[in-house]
């Protein structure tokens, strides 16, 4: 029987010939990626574990992109960095993303492919749960603990399960104004927020070969958000472009076998899917916009891992043009890059930031996680009462944003702009 | 850090229902406290469940380090949402001897079974619908058993599976030491 792209990589980087959804293995690790939040503690326990003195097992292949708590006067979030900081001198790691220097990045998703760390066919850990997200480029991407990560670091191997495989095969063409954000909630929606638990998310099919990268990001972004151990997708001339623009070493592609048996195929017709909205506090709360145009709301957010990168600003900008927002409306890029793109992409021959200006969003603050996850107090766009917000994050659950009383509905950015105008949700095709 | 010293677990549980995430178990301002560092440990512990709504009995008493409660009883998903570390150590510091769910995310129960923190133990039945918080309860590991003290009702639990040896050994390191991987 064939093997899908998941069991194929993990087979390779088992040194095995193959193997099979349950079977316990000792996997060797490509990239190894850690943040503020979770690098201090996992760098705690490698030197508790493996000795004060003690190196990392390539430091090529550790990614430290701090990202979350940047822009605080939190004395404790700036302590960590410090942590980063020193680690990455004394172990003369190549990918230190500083803070306050050039390097500096914002969010790691969606930096670590710009910089050209994510590889098709690699397996990729990371101390955070949507490094999932990096599935969208054809490698096997999970987020694990500080401990398994302290484990990965002294020794560049880890014991995983195989998952198995849930294929969902989407096909036809996605109607206007309804993006990758929409299919993944409409998944979501349909399989539950422990619909894939344990399992590979494989996404497949037309609709997804027509999607560019960061839309297909999106979509393998919030596997997790399913339960899923990974996301992926097969590797195909759109990931090849991405890549080979980001980096010079050699690419190898791997692809699951035609005869490969799924534990389960879920079909998609996508021409059917609408703009929708996952209302709180659960990612699965599927409503199409339309459907809860009552909705009022305080806020709108733009930003993070799943929802700010460059082609979120680009469709948010579409609506926005000529547009006033009735909402505050709050814009982060994930990355230095988004950020800088923001000013040299053009609508109508408009950056960017000037179609926000006018539209009178605030002003767009650093690339960070900043509101995504709450954070320190002083969070740029974080909840502190009782705000009902539309977001392009990914999760909704009491207490995400910073405020237990907070009321958060996810959405695309387009869903997301359309609502920031009229002040209610909103069916981004009345902006048609 | 709160194993069983032997195979049997005694206490009183705390009972939540399904799909409790991490921004509930530990609010994502607390995430910047280090688990190895042993007064930031005890503060995690303090901050255990403090993301749950108001309306619920707090899981740990204002002023207080640890738990009255030593197990919890949930339903589906427990732990679902992030990868931090801090979710499973938080409840160990705060007391926690073992999680009996319906069903687990999957990072959590791994992160748990890593640390050793606490037995991520899941039950056939839904059981946070026949138990009530405060209730005093035995677990038997050796027999994969839990009884109510309180309403005298014994209900199986699933073995731990694949994870087994590695809790066994006491967590990831220990056994990736007796399988000669370090
Ligand atoms: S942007 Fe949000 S979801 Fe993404 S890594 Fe940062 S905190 Fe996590």
């Amino acid at each position: 029987m064939g093997a899908t792209i998941t069991e194929k990589i993990l087979a390779r980087a088992a040194d095995k010939n193959s193997v099979i959804p349950g079977d316990n293995i000792w996997v060797n690790a490509d990239i190894l990626l850690t943040h503020d939040v979770c690098g201090p503690g996992t760098i705690d326990i490698f030197k508790d574990k493996f000795g004060v003195d003690a190196k990392v097992w390539n430091p090529a292949k550790v990614v430290i992109i701090p990202d979350h708590y940047i822009f605080t006067a939190d004395k404790m979030a700036q302590r960590n960095i410090d942590i980063l900081r020193a680690f990455a001198k004394e172990q003369n790691l190549p990918h230190y993303y500083d803070v306050g220097t050039p390097r500096y990045k914002g969010v790691c998703h969606v930096a670590l492919p710009e910089e050209g760390h994510v590889k098709p066919g690699e397996v990729i850990f990371g101390t955070d749960s949507h490094t999932c997200t990096h599935g969208a480029f054809g490698a096997f991407a999970t987020g694990i603990g500080n401990t398994d990560a302290a484990f990965v670091m002294g020794t560049g191997k880890l014991l995983i399960k195989v998952p198995e495989t849930l294929r969902f095969i989407l096909n036809g063409i996605l109607p206007d104004y309804v993006a990758a954000k929409d299919i993944i909630l409409r998944i979501i929606g349909d399989i539950g927020v422990d619909g894939a638990t344990y399992c590979a998310m494989e996404f497949q099919g037309e609709a997804i070969n027509a999607l560019n990268m960061e839309e297909r990001m999106t979509i393998c972004n919030m596997a997790i958000e399913a339960g899923a151990k990974n996301g992926i997708m097969e590797p195909d001339k759109t990931t090849m472009n991405y890549l080979n623009a980001r980096t010079k070493e050699p690419l190898n592609q791997v692809h699951g076998d035609k005869d490969a048996k799924p534990a389960k195929i879920h079909n998609y017709d996508v021409s059917s899917f609408v703009p929708c909205v996952a209302e709180p506090h659960l990612p699965s709360n599927y409503a199409p916009a339309r459907e809860r145009s009552n909705v009022k709301l305080d806020r709108a957010y733009i930003g993070s891992c799943t929802g700010g990168k460059l082609t979120d600003f680009i469709m948010a900008a579409k609506i926005l043009k000529g547009q006033k927002v009735k909402i505050d409306t709050f814009l982060v890029p994930a990355t230095a890059e988004v950020a800088e793109n923001l000013l040299r992409e053009t609508i109508d021959g408009k950056s960017l930031l000037e179609v926000f200006a006018e539209a009178g969003c605030k002003d767009i603050a650093p690339p960070s996680c900043a509101a995504c996850l709450g954070g320190p107090e002083d969070t740029f766009g974080r909840a502190h009462g009782k705000e009902v917000i539309i977001s392009t994050t990914n999760r909704n659950f009491v207490n995400r944003m910073g405020s237990k009383q907070a009321s958060i509905y996810l959405a695309s950015p387009l869903t997301t702009a359309a609502s920031a105008i009229t002040g209610q949700i909103t069916d981004p095709r009345d902006f048609m | 850090m709160a194993k069983a010293d032997n195979d049997i677990i005694t206490g009183r549980t705390y009972v939540l229902g399904d799909n409790i995430d991490t921004d509930l178990i530990i609010p994502a301002k607390y995430l910047t406290l280090i688990p190895g560092i042993p007064e930031e440990y005890r503060k995690l512990g303090s901050y255990a469940l403090s993301g749950l709504p108001d309306e619920h009995l707090r899981f740990v008493a204002p002023g207080k380090e640890k738990s009255d409660f030593t197990v919890i009883i949930a339903g589906k998903n427990f732990g679902c949402g992030s990868s931090r570390e801090h979710a499973p150590v938080c409840l160990g510091a705060a007391g926690t001897q073992a999680v009996v769910a319906e069903s687990y995310a999957r990072i959590f129960f791994r992160n748990a079974v890593a640390t050793g923190e606490l037995y991520p133990l899941e039950s056939k039945q839904r059981l946070c619908d026949l138990f009530k918080t405060g209730d005093n309860i035995e677990i038997s590991l050796k027999e994969c058993l839990i009884t109510n003290m309180t309403s005298g009702s014994t209900f199986e639990l699933k073995p731990l599976g694949a994870a087994g040896p590695v809790v066994k050994a006491g967590g990831l390191f220990a056994y990736a030491h007796d399988e000669k991987m370090i």
